[in-house]
């Protein structure tokens, strides 16, 4: 690809199966997954990289839906809270978010899931200033996180006591 | 808000890129890892006509070492360094400063290049090159210069980047024996901007202090070396007298602006409060 263009074709797997798309240049992989794909779990606040309800993964990491274009997504794997759902991989955080009640309005969750995945997999024993400090470019304005912390901490404790 | 329209070029070499740089001079902005030019984007704050996307350029990724420095390529993510055992070991101060660099999700995207190409006054990486004395290469349609951190930043998200220059890499000369660094923040909230913030690395033998550069953040248009601060210190043992003549002395080296936040006066406690604190951590 050498000369700019203003519309982009593409093709990448979305939580495992192959998409091809003609998209805008300028639209984000955030709107690119909510609107051209209706995968809504996804979900925009801030639009601008501070809040992390957009946050998907590309190729394996954590990474800002909206601070990327669908155009460099191209050719990448791209995960959202609906593959980690369907595969079950996030199915423990579910539940013990559930009991917890670590969720309200539910606007920050699954971007929050998607980091506390992440965080699990990188520090399985993460301390809760650990949770806290990985957690802090996620906005919850409903929970006080302390129940989100708590979530977080019982799954890193059931892990750690089955792989004994 | 979303990105103005923008005609997207994905070069697959980085001669392919300086000259879509070239040919498209100023209307063309270079897209790193995106995570400061998309804000801007979606502020309406920056409109190019063209975006170059480097990220596919391998060849501008990486860290190596050689005998005299350690190399950091421009597209380098901040999470590559903040994992790197190579960084850990030659360059601990950019190692202390990662975590310090936004969040997780942003630091698996943003780069070593974008963010000194960028020039944010709060940014760590910047002040960190000025306090190691690295130099920045740079390539253009002519080849290739360097420019020493002193000079690379001239103010306000401003650098000595010329139109159709990309920059490529920083090379980080590998610390003397003896040599020591510490780095400090203060932010609102972790991973936010520095309110303020000190890089500092220098000599720290038999507990005294010479050859320092102290680089403070978030306290002027650019990263600054407190000269007087670090002249004050030379060769000195370093006492609770010693360093609070030297302390003393940030008042002539820095001029900070109030912000939203705080004033310049409580800025420039700060700043006093974060040096006493690297001082520590470079004696121990």
């Amino acid at each position: 690809m050498n000369a700019p263009l203003e519309t982009v074709e593409i093709t990448l797997t979305v939580n495992g199966e192959k998409v091809k798309r003609t998209v805008p240049a300028r639209l984000n992989l955030a709107d690119f997954l909510r609107i051209e794909l209706e995968l809504t779990g996804t979900h925009v606040g801030c639009e601008h990289g501070v809040c992390g309800a957009c946050t998907v993964r590309v190729d394996g990491e954590i990474v800002r839906s909206c601070l990327m274009f669908a155009a460099q997504a191209d050719g990448c794997a791209v995960d959202t809270v609906e593959g980690l759902s369907d595969s079950r991989e996030i199915e423990e955080l579910q539940s013990a978010f559930v009991l917890t009640n670590a969720l309200q309005c539910g606007f920050c969750t699954p971007g929050i899931l998607m980091a506390a995945q992440a965080l699990l997999r990188d520090r399985p024993n993460p301390s809760r200033e650990e949770i806290r400090e990985y957690l802090s470019g996620n906005y919850c304005r409903c929970t006080g996180y302390q129940a989100i912390v708590d979530a977080i901490e019982a799954v890193a404790k059931a892990r750690a006591g089955r792989s004994k | 808000m979303k990105a103005p329209r923008f005609a997207y070029a994905r070069p697959a070499s980085v001669a392919e890129a300086l000259a879509l740089l070239d040919k498209h001079k100023d209307d063309a902005r270079v897209l790193a890892g995106g995570q400061s030019l998309v804000p801007m984007l979606n502020f309406r704050v920056a409109s190019p006509k063209v975006l170059v996307d480097i990220n596919r350029l391998s060849a501008l990724s990486g860290i190596k070492v050689t005998k005299s420095h350690v190399r950091i390529g421009a597209l380098t993510r901040h999470a590559e360094l903040e994992r790197s055992v190579d960084i850990a070991k030659h360059l601990p101060l950019v190692a202390a400063a990662m975590p310090h660099v936004a969040h997780p999700a942003v630091r698996n995207r943003g780069t070593f290049g974008g963010s000194c190409a960028l020039a944010d006054p709060a940014a760590e990486l910047p002040a960190c090159a000025l306090a190691l004395g690295a130099t920045f290469v740079v390539a253009g349609k002519k080849g290739e210069r360097r420019i020493a951190a002193g000079d690379f930043f001239k103010g306000l998200y401003a650098t000595a980047l010329k139109t159709g220059e990309l920059l490529v890499a920083a090379e980080f000369p590998l610390p003397k024996p003896g040599y020591a660094s510490a780095f400090g923040e203060l932010a609102r909230r972790h991973g936010d901007y520095a309110m303020v913030g000190v890089a500092a690395h220098g000599s720290a033998k038999g507990g005294k202090l010479s050859d320092l550069r102290v680089a403070f953040f978030g306290v002027g248009d650019r990263p600054q070396l407190a000269a007087h601060f670090s002249r004050a210190l030379e060769g000195e043992p370093a006492t609770a007298q010693s360093v609070d003549a030297a302390l003393a002395k940030l008042d002539a080296d820095l001029a900070p602006r109030a912000d939203l936040y705080s004033t310049a006066a409580t800025k420039l406690h700060l700043a006093k409060v974060l040096a006493g604190r690297v001082l520590k951590q470079l004696l121990t």
